[in-house]
């Protein structure tokens, strides 16, 4: 049991290694960061309040892309009978018009790829004239 | 050669150190993107879509009729070099011009002009007139009643639209398995082997592209008639060569091009019921053009 301090030792450098991600980010203040996505103000109100689009526009997403291609649905209309263009690339980016300000600032955060955009295009790319 | 539990144990905790090291990296890594930019609109004002069209346009069997009558006539006035459909249709909806020399057999397809060996190659013969081998036949998507592309696709990323009878894709259920590209007899599919985005010359911001490993196809242009339109070949084409229709309709006059006319499909023999007919086989003069060079009759 000689070898007890060094094993103890070794169990620490260990811990200090493994959090390492941890402590970094709180030394460095970016534990406490939050998102902070960019909307495009005065464009009218989104088709539900924020708190329930952040936790439910993936599924809300899948729903109309489902209804649009294979049923032939695409008119939304919310519980107050507001009615939307079912489409990501007018509807939802005529607001959150900035891929990178707005999508991307969540999905990197939480290291989520959603591969919308592989198809779909952006709304820079969807301004003729402009080279990306 | 076995492994005994002192390897075993080296090579597992090795793995748990790779397994917990990638995440952490990744943490760390993520430094740049978290960076706060500064807030601000770059994105370029966009006119709202609004509400599709209140009238699209219906139908209880859509069906495509081709005059090659229409469509010799006008491509024999302009050196046979018509590509008017073709090119309205890979604008429509971004289809990538993939250069054949560089990368061959990835060409993607929605509507191309064929010999008539190739499109009808069973109604081909060594005797038959040279005019046939002339004749520019636009081919696309037939659209069939009992489509084998369909029953073949193990996701229903290409299914049959019942009331209209579209054969339609879903690219987003498309895993790439080519069993389409297999079945369908006419050649109309074609697979994404490679990005399509950096073939496409000038982007069509009301269509998405495609990407990497799904199979595409002519869609008889349903997102246009959701909003209205009929399909952009059938605009585009300066001959009135194409002609779109409902084949349930009230309207008798797209039903009398069939009824009035000899009508012939790519190989009904198989059964596969396609909806796109052609008509005017026999030419404008009913005889041959001898201003064609009979160097061109033969290719197989």
């Amino acid at each position: 049991m000689r070898d007890k301090p060094l094993i103890i030792l070794g169990l620490v450098i260990f811990l200090i290694l493994i959090t390492f991600p941890a402590w970094y980010n709180v030394i460095n203040g970016k534990a406490t960061y939050v998102p902070d996505p960019v909307v495009r103000e005065g464009q009218g109100d989104c088709i539900a309040d924020g708190d329930w689009m952040r936790a439910n526009h993936m599924d809300v997403l899948n729903e109309w892309r489902d209804l649009v291609v294979r049923e032939g649905v695409r008119v939304h209309e919310t519980e107050d009978h507001r009615r939307f263009n079912m489409s990501l690339s007018y509807t939802c980016m005529d607001c959150h018009s900035n891929k990178e300000e707005f999508c991307d600032r969540c999905h990197d955060y939480l290291d989520v790829d959603p591969y919308c955009w592989e198809c779909h295009l952006e709304p820079a790319l969807m301004t003729p004239g402009e080279d990306h | 050669m076995a492994i005994d539990r002192r390897k075993f144990m080296k090579i597992a905790g090795l793995a748990a150190a790779g397994a917990a090291a990638s995440p952490a990296a990744r943490l760390l890594a993520t430094d740049e993107n978290v960076a706060i930019p500064d807030a601000g609109i770059t994105a370029a004002e966009q006119a709202p879509a609004g509400l599709p069209q209140e009238h699209p346009l219906t139908a209880g069997r859509w069906a495509m009729v081709v005059d090659l009558r229409k469509c010799e006539e006008y491509n024999a006035a302009h050196g046979n070099s018509c590509t008017h459909c073709m090119d309205a249709c890979n604008h429509t909806h971004n289809v990538p011009d993939i250069p054949a020399d560089q990368f061959g057999g990835e060409e993607i397809k929605w509507i191309w002009k064929e010999h008539f060996g190739h499109a009808f190659h069973n109604q081909r013969h060594p005797f038959q007139r040279e005019h046939l081998e002339h004749l520019p036949i636009p081919v696309l998507c037939n659209h069939c009643d009992n489509p084998p592309c369909v029953r073949v696709c193990p996701t229903q990323a290409t299914f049959k639209r019942e009331e209209d009878g579209i054969v339609m894709m879903d690219w987003h259920r498309c895993i790439g398995c080519r069993y389409c590209v297999v079945a369908c007899p006419y050649g109309s599919r074609s697979f994404n082997w490679r990005d399509p985005r950096p073939f496409i010359d000038e982007l069509n911001p009301d269509f998405p592209t495609r990407t990497r490993g799904v199979v595409e196809k002519c869609t008889f242009c349903e997102e246009r008639l959701a909003r209205g339109e009929g399909p952009a070949c059938v605009e585009a084409c300066p001959a009135g060569a194409l002609t779109f229709g409902d084949l349930e309709g009230d309207d008798p006059e797209f039903r009398n091009l069939l009824a009035n006319n000899f009508s012939l499909r790519r190989k009904p023999e198989l059964g596969t019921q396609p909806e796109v007919y052609y008509i005017g086989v026999a030419g404008s003069h009913g005889s041959d053009d001898d201003s064609h060079s009979s160097e061109e009759a033969s290719h197989d």
